[in-house]
């Protein structure tokens, strides 16, 4: 194994992960307002919120992300959107988690026992209160953990971006793979970097999970 | 530069190639991926701890990291310690590999979830323990899992689409290549979408035929 | 001579986790074609008692020794698999959750280990399953799941399973405790017709009627130790010790 070399391309690796980090912190923002969104389309009472949401879910997470960025970054400016590579990345790959997390919000809130919801209802609240007040934060404390496997997915999903050029984690490994041709080393410093980022947000999901937890 | 989709049916039969292809680096990534999990789900469970530990570490660096990244380790990795692999049999071990490592995850826990009073009973037959872990502990392991796995093998084809970076002539690549004559990627990246859609249907279709036959068997 | 030694003799067995003693010095010998109910209140030892006889819960202490041979051999870890599973081979077991196979079938569950362990082949295994699948009237069900079938049918396959094997000795751990009461009566009758055909059976149970109706000896397990033995008629209707009587009369007043 190539120390030397480890260790003089290693500040490269690090001004990557930061693009990366920035592309996982915007992508699941993006996606987690995507989610409420869509989750809010597909329990809604009106038929038309219920089939855009579920065409949303079903073109997001029937096709790959791949193609998506792809349609979005190289087919955008036909259709007069024009972003570059980073901005198309967190749009794309936002979008796309959107989706996986719609899914997730909708099952943590479907999982709430009926029977509270007829207590709720039985005690005078209405529709929306008994969901504010009843379902909502029983349903909250039931995501945490599934999101997180969505984020978790979504921090490795961010490589993506390599195949539209966006100098992050895994495009430099790409590079310096091409002209070291040490693929060994490279993938061993990525993949560490990768490790720890994910490593922290796991504990932080974990973190939460346990301060929101019911006993 | 407006939309034009007419452009589309002349390059037909390209697509359809790569829609075999995408079809068929499944179907292989996927089986590895399957009788993989379940072999590395029995070396992490089972094997002595100086094989256990290390390859505990590696599951773990392998579900930490970018499927795209290992590609490009395996496919640039491989041709460096002199092994020149088809692009697709790189493929096929990549996808399959990094698969059968999260695979291997489920299977592992429903093994460990399976009825304790089953072991039992077949050791109480007289089965030896690697008799009772074979014939009867795994089969309802794996049953257990055709769920989750049956997910595992949609997000597979979708992620099949990776391939097209180490020159597999998969959809993805087909349509890239139809672009780079035609200069038209909206449409051809949106006829791309269409086909792994219906791909993607009847993936799903089959998978819950699979879930439905084995019901009975709970 | 040989007609002297016990067909099971169990000598001196102990059990402890840590300083927990569940059984402590039990002694017990069963005769060929003899037919043994253990009773007695939960956390007895009795169940433990039982699963150690085909080392499922191998003994700290003391010996088992079934037809002559030692069940419990002190031996190198490969041999003793080797041995321990000629030994269970001899030595069947029901329990009380029945612990059939969800994925095979009827016909497979009873099959398996036979066509495994003997290599019968597929035409022998089929009449093999057959004859067992009859011999407890469920042969009707031969190519159901277990998913398919009622308590008593699922109680009544592991037991053709068990037998499939031609044990020596078959061991019931409670097989009826599991079961919603109209269903006892068709596993009863199943062990009855056993007890006709002179099978040596040891049985955990906790249904005094069937055990004063089909057993030769009765025993009385309490806090690891057998406190009274004898013959049902003895044991249940004029018992020596006080804490045979007062697990009686408890047992009583429950079932009413």
């Amino acid at each position: 194994m190539d120390i030397d070399l480890m260790l003089r391309v290693y500040p490269y690796f690090l001004e990557a992960a930061w693009v990366t980090i920035q592309l996982s912190v915007l992508t699941i923002l993006l996606g987690l307002a995507c989610g409420i969104l869509g989750a809010a389309g597909r329990l809604s009472r009106f038929a038309l919120f219920r089939f855009i949401a579920a065409a949303y879910v079903s073109f997001f997470r029937g096709t790959p992300a791949l193609i998506q960025l792809f349609l979005l970054y190289f087919g955008g400016p036909q259709v007069g959107i024009q972003l570059d590579a980073f901005e198309a990345g967190v749009i794309g790959l936002g979008v796309n988690i959107g989706a996986y997390m719609t899914e997730t919000m909708r099952g943590a809130i479907i999982s709430i026992d009926k029977g509270q919801i007829e207590a709720s209802r039985t005690l005078g609240l209405s529709r929306f209160e008994t969901f504010r007040k009843v379902t909502l934060p029983q349903a909250m404390r039931l995501m945490v953990r599934p999101l997180g496997v969505n984020i978790n997915a979504q921090i490795k999903g961010t490589a993506l971006v390599a195949a539209i050029s966006v100098v992050e984690l895994t495009y430099t490994a790409q590079r310096y793979i091409g002209s070291t041709y040490k693929p060994f080393e490279m993938f061993l410093i990525a993949g560490i970097l990768y490790l720890i980022i994910i490593t922290a947000v796991g504990k932080l999901v974990t973190f939460i999970d346990r301060r929101v937890r019911l006993p | 530069m407006g939309l034009d989709f007419t452009v589309v049916p002349s390059y037909a039969d390209a697509l359809l190639l790569g829609v075999l292809w995408t079809i068929a680096i499944t179907v292989a990534a996927g089986l590895l991926s399957f009788f993989g999990g379940i072999l590395f789900a029995v070396i992490a469970l089972y094997a002595p701890l100086v094989i256990r530990l290390p390859f505990r570490f590696v599951a773990w660096l392998f579900m930490g990291t970018p499927l795209l990244l290992q590609l490009f380790l395996i496919y640039f990795g491989l041709v460096q310690i002199g092994i020149d692999l088809p692009a697709f049999v790189a493929g096929v071990i990549g996808l399959g590999l990094h698969f059968a490592v999260y695979n291997s995850e489920l299977i592992q826990t429903a093994i460990i979830a399976v009825d304790k009073g089953q072991m039992e009973a077949a050791r109480t037959l007289g089965l030896s323990r690697r008799q009772a872990l074979i014939k009867v502990v795994i089969p309802q392991a794996v049953r257990d899992v055709i769920p989750p796995i049956g997910n595992m093998m949609i997000a597979l084809l979708k992620d099949s689409a990776l391939v097209s970076v180490i020159g597999v002539t998969e959809l993805t690549l087909s349509a890239q290549l139809a672009i780079g004559r035609t200069y038209r990627p909206f449409e051809f990246y949106a006829a791309a979408a269409v086909l792994y859609y219906i791909i993607n249907l009847g993936m799903e279709a089959v998978i819950r035929r699979i879930e439905r036959r084995t019901q009975l068997s709970r | 001579m040989t007609e002297k030694t016990p067909f099971v003799e169990i000598r001196h067995a102990q059990k402890s986790y840590g300083s927990l003693e569940v059984l402590k010095d039990i002694s017990l010998t069963v005769e060929r074609g003899e037919i043994v109910a253990i009773i007695g209140p939960s956390g007895s030892g009795k169940s433990t008692l039982l699963r150690a006889i085909n080392d499922l819960d191998p003994l700290t202490g003391g010996e088992i020794i079934l037809d002559g041979v030692q069940v419990n051999k002190s031996l190198p870890h490969r041999q003793y698999e080797k041995h321990i599973n000629e030994m269970r081979q001899q030595i069947g077991m029901v329990f009380q959750h029945f612990n059939l196979f969800p994925h095979l079938s009827v016909r497979d569950n009873v099959t398996m280990a036979p066509k495994l362990l003997k290599g019968i082949s597929g035409k022998e295994a089929d009449k093999l399953a057959e004859e067992q699948l009859a011999h407890v009237g469920m042969l009707e069900r031969i190519d159901y799941y277990p998913s398919q079938l009622s308590g008593g049918q699922k109680q009544r396959v592991a037991i053709a399973r068990a037998l499939a094997m031609q044990p020596k000795l078959m061991l019931f751990d409670e097989a009826t405790s599991a079961l919603d009461p109209e269903l006892v009566e068709e596993v009863n009758l199943v062990m009855k017709k056993l007890a006709e055909e002179h099978m040596t059976m040891i049985i955990v149970t906790h249904e005094m009627d069937f055990a004063a109706s089909v057993c030769d000896r009765v025993l009385f397990m309490d806090q690891g130790v057998v406190v009274e033995e004898g013959p049902p008629s003895k044991v249940f209707k004029n018992p020596d010790k006080d804490r045979t009587k007062e697990f009686l009369r408890k047992h009583l007043e429950g079932s009413k």
